[in-house]
């Protein structure tokens, strides 16, 4: 019997050890270097151990900037991306005819490289000293003024993030939420239809409580993706992310360890720390709203 | 209400998209379907029996015919319009609701001068489950009741408004062999309380025979009979309702007629009175008498006592099968150590067939 218990641990010791050099060390190790004050990358030696690490990113401008900027991209872009996939998915549900056809186009961005879908929302948006792009062509039509959506304001710059944001993740939720919409079985259409149930009703008390297991995991996933965002601000900012103003955590972690001002390895593992407590206290909270409403 | 079927036609398109023929579920279909009565939709798999269910719930369109529930012909209508309650195979509960809320549902969906109060809502809800006797259970989930509570509890929703007719697909094939006899009898039960015209579809001829008030045999999505239940058994219309009705078989012989005698294995086992030719004679096991000076000669296989009955296996020349299954009564057992087994036969229940067109042949 107990040499049977050790044969279990034998079959996983590879797993085992595999988590734990690249994964379990690493961890501890962030942790650790979070506390050490002080740090230097070249004698790697450092001064005492404290808080310090966390009171400085705290503080740091380009860090509020990062934070701030994180946020309203998971604000903005988790519950439109999710609703309008959600729209899309009852659409493509509902048709017939080349439904095959309109399901693989909207799947098209997901395995589409987002450096190359970067550049053509560059194509649509920048300001050049020869065009004003294509979507300023279109403003002009209604009569109005030319926007830098790359290089101009704020809100210009956050709404092509957003836009673009949206329009990256929406193919994977699609996918999803066709496939759970097909998985309603029939007969409770059928049975509904045959009690009169008004179309809407059929969405709001079937449909809806069906797949909310999915859409759950849509939100809870997409707000850890989100919190995560960097290469797809990269595709659209460049590098230099703290200069346009649209850097996030992971950029800021990021710039920490290699950027212009990089080396730091303490702040960039406070950072990260800050993030991994914001996405584990969010999705606490998901979890539990998701307990709440999921109940089958 | 009564229901009447005129030559309802459903075809469907082929699912193998290369054969350009439709499919026919149901092939010119006509029959009345009496008020009040208990009527079992009887017939093999994939024989129409679940599409003819779905036109007169009107889930399905009949391609053509027409389908009048009373004087009204309601073939153009929309389920909801038609007043039908139906009940799935596999109920099609909906999970995330308590029985309370399944039972409900319809009600709910009730609007303009036929809404109802709260009240009025709740008192029907609660007469319906008491009717099914799950009252009980009215905060549960479906998951947490069993398959015969579930089944009660769609029987429930699909009674709530109190249709005019009440349809079950397969009612009784997801439960287990106690819990089916159990939950038909509560079938017949309810039908009987609330009088309401039902149509239940069943593969299982023991099932349709033991509850209902008339059976209606399909094959290949053509009607081949219909009758009380002990009609269709003692006089089947052609030798297919002949086989599938009855639990052991019926056993199936080629024989001949000459001279006003039924031939089997050249012997003359019964007087008939019908012309000389060649005929499918099919015997009940309950036809056979053990009879020393009986007619009929078998080679005896093997004896199964069942308890009150005995079961002679048996073998014949023109048997259609490999073993003949006769039931007779303990004490006219005959010797196990014999080699053979002479037996006389019960003209009542031995039917003839016409071998061509395998209909029956009076005699």
């Amino acid at each position: 019997m107990s040499y049977n218990k050790y044969k279990g641990w034998l079959y996983l010791l590879p797993a085992i050890l595999f988590l734990a050099v690249f994964m379990i060390y690493p961890l501890i190790d962030v942790v650790v270097y979070s506390f050490e004050e002080g740090y230097n990358f070249a004698s790697q030696s450092f001064m005492g151990v404290g808080t310090y690490n966390f009171s400085y990113v705290l503080h740091d401008p380009y860090f509020l900037q990062a934070l701030k900027n994180t946020f309203i991209i998971v604000i903005i872009t988790v519950p439109l991306s999710t609703g309008i996939a959600l729209l899309i998915s009852l659409g493509l549900n509902s048709i017939k005819p080349l439904k095959e056809l309109f399901q693989t186009v909207y799947f098209l961005p997901y395995v589409t490289n987002t450096l190359a879908v970067g550049l053509v929302f560059m194509i649509l948006f920048k300001k050049t000293a020869y065009s004003d792009g294509l979507i300023n062509l279109v403003i002009n039509l209604f009569g109005h003024e030319s926007i830098d959506f790359i290089d101009g304001p704020y809100p210009a710059k956050m709404f092509v993030m957003c836009f673009y944001t949206i329009w990256v993740v929406m193919p994977f939720k699609i996918l999803i939420l066709t496939s759970a919409l097909a998985s309603v079985k029939k007969d409770y259409y059928n049975a509904a239809k045959v009690d009169g149930t008004r179309p809407f009703r059929i969405f709001y008390k079937i449909t809806l409580p069906m797949i909310s297991p999915m859409i759950f995991y849509l939100v809870i996933t997409g707000f850890i993706g989100a919190f995560k965002a960097y290469s797809d601000e990269v595709a659209i900012f460049g590098t230099n992310l703290n200069a346009a103003g649209m850097n996030t955590i992971v950029g800021y972690v990021y710039d920490m360890l290699y950027g212009d001002s990089g080396g730091y390895p303490s702040y960039a593992s406070a950072a990260s720390l800050i993030l991994f407590a914001i996405v584990f206290t969010i999705t606490v909270i998901n979890l539990t709203i998701s307990k709440k409403n999921v109940q089958y | 209400m009564n229901v009447t079927l005129s030559h309802l036609t459903k075809k469907f398109p082929n699912r193998n998209k290369k054969i350009k023929d439709d499919v026919t579920a149901v092939n010119d279909f006509s029959m009345e379907i009496p008020d009040g009565m208990l009527v079992a939709l009887l017939g093999p798999s994939g024989c129409g029996k679940s599409t003819m269910l779905n036109m007169i719930s009107g889930l399905e369109k009949p391609t053509e015919g027409k389908i009048f529930f009373g004087e009204d012909d309601v073939t153009g209508l929309s389920p909801e319009k038609r007043g039908v309650g139906l009940v799935f195979q596999n109920y099609a509960l909906y999970p995330h609701l308590t029985v309370r809320q399944n039972i409900l549902f319809p009600l709910e969906n009730l609007k303009g001068k036929d809404k109802l109060s709260k009240e009025v809502m709740e008192e029907k809800a609660i007469e319906a489950a008491k009717l099914v006797q799950i009252e009980e259970y009215m905060q549960r989930k479906p998951g947490e009741l069993s398959g015969g509570q579930q089944q009660r509890v769609a029987i429930a929703r699909a009674l709530v408004k109190m249709p005019g007719i009440l349809l079950l697909d397969e009612p009784l094939s997801n439960l287990d062999a106690r819990l089916r006899l159990q939950t038909r009898e509560e079938l017949r039960r309810i039908q009987r309380e609330t009088g309401i015209t039902t149509v239940f579809v069943t593969h299982d001829q023991e099932e349709a025979m033991s509850i209902s008030d008339m059976i209606v045999v399909m094959k290949d999505g053509l009607f081949m009979q219909k009758g009380k239940p002990q009609e269709v058994y003692d006089v089947p219309v052609n030798l297919f309702v002949a086989k599938f009705l009855g639990t052991p078989a019926i056993n199936v012989f080629k024989a001949f007629v000459k001279d006003k005698k039924l031939m089997i294995n050249d012997e003359a086992v019964l007087d008939v009175n019908t012309s000389d030719r060649d005929v499918y004679a099919a015997i009940r096991p309950e036809g056979f008498i053990v009879d020393e000076n009986g007619p009929m000669t078998c080679k005896l296989k093997r004896i199964e006592i069942m308890g009150r009955d005995t079961s002679v296996l048996s073998e014949n020349p023109a048997f259609e099968g490999t073993v003949i299954r006769s039931i007779v009564s303990s004490e006219d057992a005959p010797d196990p150590d014999k080699d053979t087994v002479h037996f006389s036969l019960k003209p009542g229940k031995v039917h003839l067939f016409d071998i061509e067109s395998e209909e029956r042949i009076d005699y």
